[in-house]
């Protein structure tokens, strides 16, 4: 079924009586093709480009909950591609190209809202690290401007220029940057990929893999057991709990993010704002509540909530920055559980076991990533070869000395 | 007027409001939703969607709809719930989420046109064209939606933050919390009691019932007197505790100030308190839940209990004419208490088959409201007798559909709650440790039952901190409580579940009909539970009805998950005292006063606040400024406060090992008394600090650090030494606050030095990268020959007390020699002079090998970072290369950030060849000079390249060449 | 969260940084690329207990091993870093 605004107005005024399921509710075959172990964005999204793109069939998504249970419905709903290194940069504006006609592929509105991001400016420092950034986004096709004092003030006059502690001193703004509705994107693959005739299967939890002589044959499921010429495991935040069945260790650590919603406001910020001398960001969803963040809570966690320091942190951040939110309460904070990665970036790649792929690390910035994920994934699962853009995504690039590190952090995933 | 006799409000006081303009009265003990009714107005609110009127529904924090803006300017506060909002004189209210008035709403078109309105209906469509998202649509949903209206204002008033500490914190003073209370508190323990309401009692001040032969709301009074004077008790009323953290941590706001116009001078408005407590019983009772029927929306429809709760506590019935609509016990007692209070309660229709009949009333038993009429507010309602319909003229209606234990905060930490099947709800299972349910929260919902619950559960805690906390039941009602589940009457029109976020029994079903069938994706697709209140109401109806179609149990369908806050809490308070500059404490350097004086530019590093340039008369450009500084410097003498840099001491007899092992270089072998300049890696071989570090005696070295790393380099020594090698005989402490460190910079530095140091710093007592403990007019000191601008210089340390004074005796010596005090701009001048990295070029992505010192990385040893040094793609031969950068034609100006491409190389990444890192001015040589990463670097000396930078589109021919620009051989630094 | 130091007893955690895994104080020194990449970069990362590193950099400046559930974030005792490491036969 397509949808449109017509069909809108044909089922409103018949009593809404032609829907139909967004998804089937197939039970598992004894086997597949592919299974895509993850019903998160980036498994639905991998699904979805598999089927259509790469035009594979005898597709499977296991998702141990409901679909889109994972981070893809827990994010603070950011897309930008404002990366810096050359690992990063072309594959995320890949994904903010495939973001910018992703509805009208999949017939379904995600509410893709380029209305901008600016990364705030408070340091001479920070004023040339953003000139190097912008220009590494130019040359990578993405767009960038760099904002003085007076730009942002013209943007936002409202955020604190007078008082500050860490004076505004400019941003690096890309109007491309923007939000996008999470739940709708994992619907979106998910209903794309069912179309397509990936079997969707709901609360089916791997608990196994099947491995014999380096090769993968299948995995064990809490619904039994399915085959598989090809498995990938697109399951960040679960990603060392999942490939220790295939006897792997990872370069990741599980830590916990949180994020905030306030209560329903009427329109107070048009675009995404990030705070550089505090650990805040935040924009304004469609339903008028300002979702914020700011750091992960810095220690390993899978249990998906956080502890009070860090919500105190990040609302001070946002005081400091805008002080006309005192009076805005905040609705919800809740966690999700982030890959964090040994140099703050992705791993997609082959693993030493024949058949098995691996999808994951993506820190807390997955969500952005999703549709240039799928791409990528789908594509490598399909042809055995890496997309163009996601090369340096591998494993070994830690043993190479090939790291990816936006932050310059090093070896320590919790300050990624 | 529907003002009654009784109630807990002081009638001796008036207090005057405002509502959307109008004036209106209140007592003392009204929250702004009971004056309203008192004053017959019932329309209070549009719902979200729809734009419905909408009407009080709640008598507590949970409501949905009487959301009100209240107060102006920068205090003005959307989205306050009336219900709970205290009046107090001069508060000023208005309707929010319509326009131009809350009677005539011109978006409730949007109910006309409801059945295009339906669930997730905005996913299907504002497709085409692509670019009418952003352009069109979008801008009118965004004006649309939100509720209340920030003003843009800053927040006037300040904040603050609290620890607290307790055996025992109560959460909620309803019976069970005030048992609790009072078993724990005779009992020594130090208690807490924290209440979100300003009126300790709960249900005990909302029914006509009676505790120890006393109106309960007496008995509640008598209770909190008695806990009042109990040395270890304190009692804490409008304090919602919000959210429960891990090790018996409580997140709580206490509101002190919002029932008041403005706080009083002093006060702040609210205070964050983190309390920790090992022990905590949740008594926060139980929420009422509505029956879904259709038009059940309506301003007059109300929970029973809240129609109960307004006649007893505040004296005021929302109608003239009431009926109660119930599936349970609550609903016939709801009723008696009304009719005790002298209302007209024109039926009371009861689902139920079975039971007695209440007397005086009538009681219709298997009967159902099936809708209602009424535009702005509730005329009438029609009931279904097994098929036969009536119509009855009432103007409230109190419904029940049973009541929720509030387990909220229990369920935080997401383990799942237990189904009763006896009281239909779900009880609180396995909660955070040492987090009890109590009372109406547990499940118990007789008075004498949540008693007997509180006093049990602090009788447990008591025993458990070794105390007897012997305790005696007062006498109260004890009736079961029957409840014969009811959840939505079949209808043909619309039956709200979520009232706020208008989400209807239809929208379930459609839902449910698209496959959105786990309660998660229910919440997701149609927005259940998802508005203001978090569906505190409306939660377990919706999931009832998507059991119902899906065929499984409640409990199989389960709920979404609970997450903090409890109840909204204000961004202000979890900021706390973060405002303005108050958002990071200030460091200052020891000659900050003294450069305050002489009007010096400050800047931010880090926490620090440094000195930029220190302009002189007649200089209105920093250009003049740090010009000046850096060729009088280089001219004479220059001194600068370099006190940020991290300073550690190192004793001990395995110091040098130590060294060598944290440092790339060898430190072993420096003699006592010299210097050396150091590298420090991270493990994984990248460079992470550098410094001079001086051999002070045979077991003892100072280290110096970056400004940026002087906290995560002592970490990582102090991780080293514990956890890596720890026998070795090494102590180390940080001194970086305990010396105050000038450079004294310039051919004249010895000169200027020589008059206030005691001993000989003569070039042979003191060569270049020697040390010494000296004394200045016999005070101690240390100093080091070190040099970061490339002149002979000195670096000088004294105690940190007397850096004021020093940088005085500095200043007037210095007199002499026409000697400037330099900022950070100009050290930054005079160091990419030379060449030296700084923080731009130390960006944690960098080898030794990238900044041109590969040498200094010893093979020979094992030090951390070294072997991973020594990997084959930070080995790679054409890899980025520190390069020094001036413009071709000396006029250009560069830009720092900016990126290298070849001639010719069109500007896309596959040619990007590295970025400028550092740019200044060179005063000394007359045009921009510059440090900068370029790919394959150190062979391309010569090399015209050009620096773009596509932000500001200018292109400017460089020439690459060696980033020693001054005194490449070092002859000045030796003089 | 509050930590059980074993000198100091509960000390909130927000008085202390938190590294990672305590297996990183299985140093191999003067190992080869390769073993200290493993060391470095590939972690176990459990659900359930993990024993941890946190310093206590607003306290007495101790690095503890923490062994704490990472699933459900109780902690369940608390050494110093320095015992543990002799333990593993580190010395010098």
């Amino acid at each position: 079924m397509r949808y449109s605004g017509w069909r809108i107005i044909k089922e409103a005024l018949s009593g809404h009586k032609g829907w139909r399921p967004v998804w089937r509710d197939p039970a598992p075959k004894s086997d597949y093709d592919y299974i895509i172990v993850g019903g998160g964005g980036h498994g639905l999204a991998t699904a979805y480009y598999l089927a259509k793109q790469f035009r594979q069939a005898r597709i499977a998504v296991l998702e141990k909950s409901y679909l889109g249970s994972g981070n893809v419905g827990r994010n603070t709903t950011i897309i930008r591609s404002n990366y810096l290194l050359p690992g990063n940069e072309p594959f995320y504006e890949f994904s903010l190209k495939l973001w910018e006609g992703l509805e009208q592929d999949f017939n379904y509105n995600a509410m893709v809202s380029q209305r901008g991001i600016v990364n705030l400016i408070h340091t001479d420092a920070a004023r040339d690290a953003a000139t190097r950034r912008g220009n590494a986004m130019i040359l990578n096709g993405a767009d960038a401007v760099l904002l003085d004092r007076e730009g942002v003030r013209a943007m936002y006059p409202w955020l604190n220029f007078d008082d500050a502690r860490f004076p505004i001193k400019g941003g690096l703004l890309q109007k491309r940057g923007g939000t996008v509705r999470h739940d709708a994107v994992a619907w979106g693959y998910a209903r794309g990929a069912d179309l397509a005739g990936v079997d969707l299967i709901q609360n089916c939890e791997v608990t196994g893999m099947r491995i014999e002589n380096g090769r993968i044959l299948g995995v064990e499921t809490s619904r039994g057991y399915i085959g598989a010429k090809k498995v990938g495991v697109a399951v960040a935040g679960s990603s060392s709990r999942v490939m220790a069945h295939a006897g792997m260790r990872l370069p990741i650590e599980s830590h916990v993010l949180q994020a905030f919603v306030s209560e329903g406001l009427k329109p107070l910020i048009d675009g995404v704002i990030t705070f550089g001398a505090g650990h805040f960001y935040v924009s304004q969803s469609d339903k008028g509540g300002l979702v914020f963040g700011g750091d992960i809570d810095g220690y390993n966690s899978y249990a998906q909530r956080g502890n009070l320091p860090v919500i105190e942190d990040v609302a001070e951040g946002g005081m400091a920055l805008m002080p006309a939110i005192g009076r805005a309460r905040l609705l919800r904070a809740w966690g999700g559980i982030m890959d964090m990665s040994m140099d703050g970036s992705p791993i997609i790649d082959k693993t030493g076991i024949e058949g098995l792929y691996f999808n994951g690390g993506w820190c807390y910035g997955g969500f952005k990533a999703t549709p240039a994920s799928g791409w990528c994934f789908a594509h490598l699962l399909a042809t055995d070869t890496p997309h163009p853009t996601a090369t340096a995504y591998r494993f070994d690039r830690f043993l190479r000395g090939a790291m990816i590190d936006e932050k310059g952090q090093g070896a320590q995933p919790n300050l990624h | 007027m529907t003002r009654i006799a009784g109630g807990l409000i002081d009638r001796n006081t008036t207090l005057n409001f405002t509502f959307d303009g109008k004036g209106y009265t209140a007592h003392p003990g009204d929250t702004l939703a009971s004056a309203l009714l008192a004053a017959d107005v019932r329309l209070m609110g549009r719902s979200f969607k729809y734009h419905r009127p909408r009407g009080v529904m709640t008598a507590g924090s949970e409501e949905p709809n009487a959301l009100m803006q209240v107060r102006t300017g920068g205090r003005q506060e959307p989205n306050t719930r009336a219900t709970v909002a205290e009046v107090y004189d001069g508060l000023e209210a208005q309707s929010q989420n319509r326009w131009p008035s809350l009677a005539f709403d011109a978006l409730g078109i949007n109910d006309r046109f409801h059945s295009f309105f339906a669930a997730g209906f905005y996913y299907k469509t504002f497709m085409w064209p692509r670019k009418f998202w952003e352009a069109v649509y979008e801008p009118i949903i965004r004006r649309a939606a939100g509720l209340g209206r920030l003003t843009r204002e800053a927040d006037p008033d300040a904040y603050d933050k609290g620890f607290l500490h307790a055996d025992l914190l109560v959460i909620g003073a309803g019976p069970a919390g005030l048992m609790a209370a009072l078993t724990a508190g005779r009992a020594g323990l130090r208690v807490i009691l924290a209440d979100e309401d300003f009126l300790a009692g709960g249900r005990l001040n909302a029914e006509a019932g009676s505790v120890a032969d006393q109106g309960s709301a007496d008995w509640a009074r008598a209770t909190v007197a008695e806990l009042a004077a109990l040395p270890t008790v304190r009692l804490m009323s409008r304090t919602t505790v919000f959210g429960v953290f891990d090790h018996g941590i409580y997140g709580a706001v206490e509101r002190v100030s919002d029932h008041l116009a403005a706080p009083v001078a002093g006060q702040v408005r609210q205070t964050l308190w983190r309390i920790y407590a090992p022990h905590a019983v949740m008594a926060t009772g139980a929420i009422e839940r509505p029956i879904a029927f259709d038009n059940n929306d309506r301003p007059g429809v109300m929970l029973a209990g809240a129609l109960r709760a307004y006649a007893n506590r505040w004296a005021v019935v929302p109608g003239q004419r009431v009926a109660i609509f119930t599936n349970n016990d609550s609903g016939l007692a709801s009723a008696l208490d009304l009719q005790a209070k002298g209302v007209d309660v024109v039926a009371v229709i009861d689902s139920r088959e079975g039971g007695e009949l209440l007397p005086g009333i009538r009681h219709l038993r298997g009967a159902h409201v099936v809708d209602t009429s009424g535009r702005l507010g509730l005329t009438g309602i029609t009931i279904d007798m097994k098929g036969r319909r009536e119509t009855l003229a009432v103007d409230a209606l109190g419904v029940s559909g049973g009541w929720n234990p509030n387990l909220g905060l229990m369920q935080q930490h997401r383990a799942r709650p237990d189904w009763n099947d006896q009281i239909a709800a779900f009880t609180p299972a396995r909660g955070p440790k040492g987090l009890m349910a109590v009372g109406a929260a547990a499940g118990e919902f007789s008075t004498l039952g949540a008693l007997r619950s509180g006093a049990e559960a602090a009788r447990a805690v008591a025993e458990a901190l070794g105390r007897q906390a012997p305790y005696a039941l007062p006498k109260a009602e004890d009736q079961a409580y029957r409840i014969a589940p009811l959840w939505a009457v079949p209808g043909a029109s619309r039956a709200w579940v979520d009232q706020q976020n208008d989400v209807t029994v239809k929208d379930v079903k459609l839902s449910h009909q698209e496959a959105f069938t786990d309660v998660e994706h229910l919440k997701r697709y149609t927005t259940l539970g998802m508005a203001t209140d978090q569906g505190k109401t409306g939660n377990l109806l919706g999931a009832a009805v998507m059991a119902e179609l899906t065929g499984q149990s409640i409990e199989a369908t389960g709920q979404t998950t609970y997450r903090p806050p409890f109840t909204p809490v204000s961004l202000g308070v979890l900021g706390g005292r973060s405002q303005g500059r108050d958002f990071k404490p200030f460091r200052h350097t020891p000659s900050h006063h003294w450069a305050a004086e002489q009007g010096a530019v400050f800047v931010e590093v880090g926490m620090w606040l440094r000195t930029q340039w220190l302009p002189r008369k007649g200089e209105t450009e920093w250009r003049q400024s740090v010009d000046r500084e850096v060729l009088a410097t280089r001219k004479s003498v220059g001194i600068c406060d370099v006190t940020t840099l991290g300073k550690i001491d190192i004793q001990g007899t395995d110091a040098g090992a130590f060294l060598d092992r944290v440092y790339a270089n060898t430190f072993s072998t420096l003699a006592v008394g010299k210097c050396r300049y150091g590298l420090m890696l991270r493990e994984d071989g990248m460079v992470f600090d550098d410094g001079t570090t001086a051999r002070l005696g045979p077991h003892e070295y100072v280290m110096t650090t970056t400004t940026a790393n002087a906290v995560t380099v002592f970490r990582h020594l102090e991780y080293c030494r514990q956890c890596l090698w720890p026998d070795m005989d090494v102590q180390i402490i940080s001194t970086t606050e305990a010396w105050a460190q000038y450079s004294v910079a310039g051919p004249n530095a010895r000169k200027l030095l020589a008059r206030l140091v005691d001993q000989d710093i003569s070039d042979a007592a003191l060569p270049y990268m020697g040390c010494a403990e000296v004394t200045i007019g016999g005070l101690r000191a240390r100093i080091f020959r070190i040099s970061f601008s490339g002149e002979l210089a000195y670096e000088i340390a004294v105690p940190a007390r007397y850096g004021d004074g020093l940088i005085r005796a500095l200043v007037a010596a210095g007199e002499a020699f026409d000697a400037v005090v330099y900022g950070t701009e100009a050290l930054g001048v005079m160091r990419v002079e030379k060449g030296h990295v700084a923080g731009n070029e130390l960006n944690g992505t960098s080898t030794a090998l990238n900044m041109g010192l590969g040498k200094m990385v010893s093979r020979k040893k094992d030090a951390i970072g070294v072997t991973l040094s020594g990997r084959e793609a930070l080995l790679a031969e054409d890899g980025l290369r520190l390069v020094g950068v001036k413009p071709v034609n000396p006029a250009d100006a560069m830009k720092a950030g900016s990126h290298f491409l070849k001639q010719g190389a069109a500007a896309v990444a596959e040619n990007d060849d590295g970025w400028l890192t550092s740019l200044v001015w060179s005063p000394h040589l007359g045009h921009y000079i510059a440090l900068g990463y370029l790919r394959d670097g150190a062979k391309r000396m010569g090399e015209k390249i050009r620096v773009v930078n596509l932000l500001a589109g200018t292109d400017i021919l460089a020439e690459i060449v060696s980033p020693h620009f001054i005194d490449p051989e070092g002859e000045r630094l030796r003089g | 969260m509050l930590i059980p130091h074993p000198l100091l007893g509960l000390r909130d955690a927000q008085e202390f940084v938190y590294m990672g895994d305590a297996a990183l104080i299985g140093r191999p020194d003067g190992g080869d690329i390769a073993t200290l990449h493993n060391y470095l970069y590939l972690r176990d990362n459990p659900a359930g207990e993990h024993r941890e590193l946190w310093y206590h950099e607003q306290g007495d400046r101790s690095w503890l091993v923490v062994t704490r559930n990472t699933a459900t974030h109780e902690i369940l005792g608390a050494e110093l870093a320095r015992d543990v490491a002799r333990a593993k036969g580190r010395s010098k």
